[in-house]
Formats: C-alpha cells, structure tokens, sequence
C-alpha cells in the first residue's frame, strides 16, 4: 500500500487532473498530501498547455480534512502541535494558489467534504458535485476555528448570517442546500461527474484564457484582496485554538469516540 | 556613440508625435534595461560599471529628459553578485572599492525612474532605492537578505531604507531579511505605484514622457532640492531650495512657462 500514490496527476486536452488518492482515509490531509498537493499546482500554474483544472478525488469522499489520527499521535506523545505553523506551512499556500492560479479551477467533489477539504473546494472557482455530497464545517466539533480561508471565503459565498452558522453548528450541508445557497454550480449523478467536469473544464480550456484569467484576477482583486493577510490571521486565531483545553479534549474525545466535555477554556 | 554592453541594453523612446516644426528639440526618454537573465540579473562589477556608464551618457545626451531603469518581469535584479564577492578579504574589498561605481549615480542629474518586477532584493533593492520615483508591479517583491549570508547592506540599504521606512520597519527587514510584498512596499511609501505585470514597465515609461515634457532645467534643479533634503538640517535644505527657485528665473523656460500660462496655452519648453 505504502507505494501508491497519494496524489495523481493527468493533462489531456488542455485540461489538468489532480486526484487526491488516499480512499481508504476519505482523503484526509497528511502533511505529504498537503505538500503533493501544493507542487502539483505549482506545475499546472506553470505549464502552459493546462489551460484549466480540475481537482478531485478517489473513492467515496472528497477530503475529510486535516488527517486528525496524525495529530492525535502527536499529542499521546505529549507534544501540543503548533496548528498555526502547520496551517501556514500546509494549507495557506494551497489556497493562495488554488486562488492566484489565473486559471479556472473546477472541483469535481466527489463525496463529503470536511473541514479544510470543506475549505479548499470553496477556494475554487467552481464546485461541481454529486447528489450524495455534504459540506462539513467540522472544525468547531473538535473546539478548532474554521481555516484554510474558510472564515472569509464562506461568508463571502453566502453571506455573514448563513456562514456563521454553519460554521459553529458543524452541521451537515446537503447538495441540493448548497445549491441553494449558491455553494456550488451544479448537481451531477455520481457517474456522471468526471464526465460533467471534464466538459466544462475543456470548454473553459478552449476559450480565452488570457481574458478568464485576467477576470479571476480582477475578482479576487475585488473580493479577495486580502487574502495574505487574513489567512496569516486565521492561522494566528487557529494557533490559539489549537493550544485550549476544548481542542485537546474534543481530539481526546473523538479518538475514544465519545461526546465532548467542553468547558470554554 | 552607440556603444555596446554585455550586460545591460539600453534605448531611446521619442516623446510625444512629432510637430514638425524645425526648432521643435528631440525629446527622448532614456532606457537602461539590466540584463543577465540567467542569474536574476545579478549585480556584478561589470554591469555596474555599464549601468552606471549608460547612465552617464544618458545624463549628457541633451535629447534625453528622463531614464528609466528596468531590469525583467521576474527580476529586477536579485542582489549583488555573491559568486564574486565570496573569497574576498577585508583588505581586497576595500581596495577594489566596488562602490565607487555605484556611488556615481547620485551625480545624475536628470530623473531616474525604476520599473520593478519580480525580485529586487540586496543590492537590487539598494539600486532601486537610489532611483527617484519607483514604479512596481504586483509581483515585485522587496529585502534586504544579506543578514542571511553574515552580512550587512553595503550600497545605502540601512541608510535609505531607514530614511524611507523609518527606524522599526528597516530594522525589521534588515535584521530579519524578510521580503516585503509589492502591497506591503506600497502601504509603507517605499514604492510610487503598484501595476499589474504586463503594464508596469509602460507606466514606467508613460511617467518618464510625462517628465520629460517639462522643463529640463526645473525637473534637475527640483530633483536636486528634493535630494537635499535627505542631507542635512532644514534651514539649509530650505535656501538650497530658494536659490533653485530664483536660479530659475534666468531660464528661458521660465519665461515661456508663465507667459503661456497666463495666456492659457500650453508651454513649450526648449530646456534653454
């Protein structure tokens, strides 16, 4: 098992394919993943035949997230990991690009996406998904803040009310409420995703892509502008979070597959 | 006089269509364009001494009215030339005084203004610094790093760093050998104007024409007055201005100025 890929990557037709490949984890984040993760964009960014992109993922999920048995074994070993290093390290230079990128990025989503795999597929510039999809905000479940550009990304995608509670309630978000919150763009059988998403992508790839990419360049000039600087933030907020007592107990709590006992501190 | 260097180019831009009329003077605008592509436009003795040489020539070259110094969309030039400097002894460096060179641009007198791309950092960013007005673009990004190599900036970074930044900004970036982003150099005043890559060096060049439509004569006595005040107390930087200014009055472009402004036209400087 340890030689297979974790992370796939395929060009054809102008259209780049990064598959995140680790089924049997729903797709969570290792640091490698992460890593992988961060050159292969790196690569579509640079290589002029891609044209656009498409990110997806093998098996029954999209990305549960920060991979959280990594991080509990560290913390059984007694060291409290730095989580605002790690976001800066890991996950911030994934957005910046999947966001800087001046080319169009599709997320196929494929099944549940939690967390900062949550996170990453609102960082693209569209969201196409199956029926069977939910959306997680599950950071607040383990006493976490929302990261990866989650805080200002989701509420500027729905709005400061809707985003707020989504992301202290931790609730599952249908497809079809994702939808009509305008989360995503469409809604897609499970057989038919790649096929949808490698059409659109295509399409886009097909067209002016200097003008697409000078317009992605213009929105985020419009709405993310400070994008550095809040994500820096957030992994600041995130670092504080990660070092209370909740996060502590609400890893502890899960590991043991129990309800938490938070107390606020 | 076209002279050929291996590690810059240089050019002239006409300003403006031309009117036909015979005592119309050629205006230009000057270009110095670092270039050593395959190693970030790293700052040897050599293209210093053509840099500086270009400049020179262009500060002599009456058709030229302002310069534009440039380097490539991925760097403006990433630092000195480290590979030359390395097995160098206190008593070497000092005798070969490779700052010589550099410390001629300060007797330019005509405006020099810097299209930055990509890095300018170590002494990419002291030659920038030693420019008069510094047009960015989005992906430039600024530092002093020679903290990193057990070093210190040689050519004016703790001294024009400090001036622009103040005290705790330049000792953040000096002792750290941070970078600061094109926004970061903006919001700080280290840079004029941040343009999207594809258009800095145009802007560049469009501010240049602009200069260089005015009065030669004003813009180097203004270069030289606003440059006084970064030497020196007050009172002093305050006369060398009013000298500047009465010094002007004996321009014919002074006449020609306020003759056409109270006569509601445009002026038509001849640099006399």
């Amino acid at each position: 098992m340890s030689d297979e890929k974790i992370l796939l990557t395929e060009k054809k037709n102008g259209v780049g394919i990064i598959t995140l490949n680790r089924p049997d984890k729903l797709n969570a984040f290792s640091d490698e993943l992460t890593f992988q993760l961060q050159d292969a964009l790196k690569e579509m960014e640079k290589d002029k035949e891609v044209r656009a992109i498409i990110l997806t993922a093998a098996g029954r999920g999209f990305c549960a997230g920060q991979d959280l048995q990594s991080r509990s074994i560290a913390q059984e070993m007694g060291e409290r990991p730095s989580l605002g290093d790690s976001i800066r390290r890991r996950y911030n230079p994934i957005v910046i690009k999947l966001r800087r990128i001046e080319k169009p990025i599709i997320a196929a989503v494929n099944g549940v996406a939690a967390g900062a795999g949550a996170s990453i597929a609102f960082a693209c510039d569209y969201r196409i998904v199956t029926d069977k999809v939910n959306f997680i905000q599950s950071f607040t479940k383990v006493g976490l803040i929302p990261d990866s550009g989650a805080t200002f990304i989701l509420t500027r995608l729905v709005g400061l009310t809707k985003a707020f509670e989504l992301m202290l309630s931790a609730d599952k978000l249908s497809a079809e409420e994702a939808l009509n919150l305008g989360i995503i763009n469409k809604i897609v059988g499970e057989d038919d995703l790649m096929k949808e998403a490698v059409a659109l992508a295509e399409k886009l790839a097909a067209g002016p892509t200097k003008a697409f990419g000078l317009t992605k360049r213009a929105v985020n000039r419009a709405v993310f502008d400070d994008l550095e600087e809040l994500l820096e933030y957030e992994a600041s907020l995130q670092e504080i979070a990660g070092r209370s007592d909740d996060f502590a107990e609400g890893v502890k709590a899960f590991v043991e597959k129990r309800t938490p006992q938070y107390t606020g501190k | 006089m076209t002279m050929t260097y291996k590690n810059i180019l240089t050019a002239k831009e006409a300003v403006g269509a031309k009117s036909g009329k015979a005592d119309q003077p050629e205006i230009n605008i000057g270009v110095v364009n670092l270039h050593r592509p395959t190693v970030l436009n790293a700052l040897n003795h050599e293209l210093m001494e053509e840099l500086v040489t270009a400049l020179e020539d262009f500060d002599r070259d009456d058709s030229v009215r302002a310069i534009v110094l440039t380097g490539s969309d991925r760097a403006f030039a990433a630092g000195a030339d480290i590979k030359e400097m390395s097995d160098e002894t206190t008593v070497s460096i000092m005798l070969k005084d490779r700052f010589a060179t550099w410390d001629r641009i300060k007797n330019i007198k005509k405006p020099i203004i810097a299209a930055v791309s990509g890095f300018a950092l170590g002494g990419g960013c002291e030659l920038m610094m030693m420019c008069d007005i510094i047009i960015a673009s989005e992906t430039a990004q600024f530092g002093q790093p020679e903290i990193n190599l057990g070093v210190i900036p040689g050519a004016g970074g703790t001294q024009r760093m400090t001036r622009v930044l103040g005290k705790y900004k330049a000792m953040e970036l000096i002792l750290t050998g941070r970078p600061l982003t094109a926004r970061e150099a903006l919001e700080m005043g280290l840079v004029n104007k941040v343009a999207p890559v594809e258009l800095y060096l145009e802007e560049a060049k469009a501010m240049a024409k602009e200069i260089a439509a005015k009065s030669p004569i004003a813009v180097k006595l203004a270069k030289e007055a606003v440059l006084k005040s970064f030497d020196g107390p007050l009172q002093e930087g305050l006369q060398f201005e009013r000298k500047n200014f009465y010094m002007l009055f004996s321009s014919e472009d002074q006449k020609e100025g306020m003759k056409a402004f109270m006569e509601k036209r445009k002026a038509t400087f001849t640099g006399k």
